[in-house]
């Protein structure tokens, strides 16, 4: 059976398209007006550290102690390393075993 | 110019770690879309239109049999606004491109693809087309994961049983160790860390991430810099450009 996708979900689907790519193309276009010196630039060379710590900090704390601690054990694994994928498989593992035993 | 094919190579190949994450939490998103009755049509259309995990899941969450489409598009503009900030960030690595250019690569940026890119130009060697490799590589890894959930129907009842749910905060603060400057990012991480949590706590859905974008943005351009004296200079000189 071939599925075909119903009217309603093309619209909502295309709406929500259009939203996002509005707000990835407008951000670079509006940011290419703006100065490239002194206080502003400062800024936005501060957003990707502040935009990703914001982006994992509540998470972290929401897993209560165990959260930092993997959180932990992934910075250093991956300052030691250079390596994302074990980094990322390290944090996990933390929370698997908490989960299982505590 | 003529290192497109390997700039785009490169950004594929460091994606890889970002890209199996994303795999993993696709697959959650495609159980749950299972649930709400979507095809494998529907699934890939999202996928491709969209691009966006966060959204994505927002939007399974709200399907039905009669679409909330007002409701949904605004939850998407919501959740996606820290995309403008995200479009934003990229202008120094696009500096100089045709406009045609930023339209026809800015689709494919993801949270993952950006970020690993920010943290390769920190090392001092990203590009447009390392960014695109990369959001190439990571849509179909993106789509696998999805398809791979969705048809083959729970396979993972519970996938917090085994992590699953906290490769993407994993998978973020390796990313985040890799963009991070030193002294000169301690009050913006302060200030964006900060203004995050007490976000997370009081408002609903992603509200947190533009918070703190902004609050640690915000901070960088109002607090001492290190270079205090060209600093001083480069604040004069603005000012008297305004």
């Amino acid at each position: 059976m071939q599925p075909a996708i119903e009217t309603q979900v093309v619209i909502a689907v295309a709406l929500a398209a259009a939203v996002t790519y509005s707000l990835r193309l407008g951000g670079l276009l509006l940011a290419s007006r703006f100065p490239r010196s002194g206080r502003f630039r400062r800024g936005m060379d501060a957003l990707p550290g502040a935009l990703l710590f914001s982006l994992v900090l509540p998470s972290i704390v929401a897993e209560g102690a165990w959260g930092l601690v993997a959180a932990a054990v992934t910075a250093l694994v991956v300052l030691r390393s250079r390596n994302t994928l074990a980094a990322m498989l390290c944090g996990m593992l933390v929370i698997f075993l908490a989960r299982r035993f505590s | 110019m003529k290192q497109r094919k390997p700039e785009f190579i490169r950004g594929a190949r460091a994606n890889v770690p970002v890209a199996a994450s994303a795999m993993a939490y696709g697959s959650v998103l495609g159980v749950l879309a299972s649930q709400k009755g979507l095809s494998w049509l529907d699934m890939m259309y999202m996928n491709t239109a969209v691009f966006a995990g966060a959204a994505q899941f927002v939007m399974v969450d709200m399907w039905s049999n009669h679409m909330p489409i007002f409701e949904m598009t605004l939850a998407v503009l919501v959740i996606n606004l820290r995309y403008l900030l995200i479009g934003a960030s990229l202008d120094p690595l696009f500096s100089g491109k045709r406009l045609l250019h930023k339209i026809g690569m800015m689709h494919l940026v993801a949270d993952e693809n950006w970020a690993v890119t920010m943290s390769e130009q920190r090392r001092g060697s990203a590009s447009t087309w390392f960014l695109f490799g990369g959001g190439v590589f990571l849509y179909m890894a993106w789509s696998s994961g999805t398809l791979i959930g969705l048809l083959g129907g729970g396979f993972i009842t519970k996938p917090e049983d085994y992590a699953l749910d906290f490769a993407f905060t994993a998978v973020f603060t390796a990313l985040a160790v890799g963009v991070w400057r030193g002294k000169s990012d301690v009050i913006p991480w302060v200030a964006a860390g900060g203004a995050a949590l007490l976000t997370h706590h009081f408002l609903p859905g992603k509200w947190y991430i533009v918070a703190g974008g902004l609050a640690g943005a915000l901070s960088a351009m109002i607090g001492p810099c290190e270079t205090e004296v060209e600093g001083e200079v480069k604040g004069e000189e603005n000012a008297a450009g305004y």
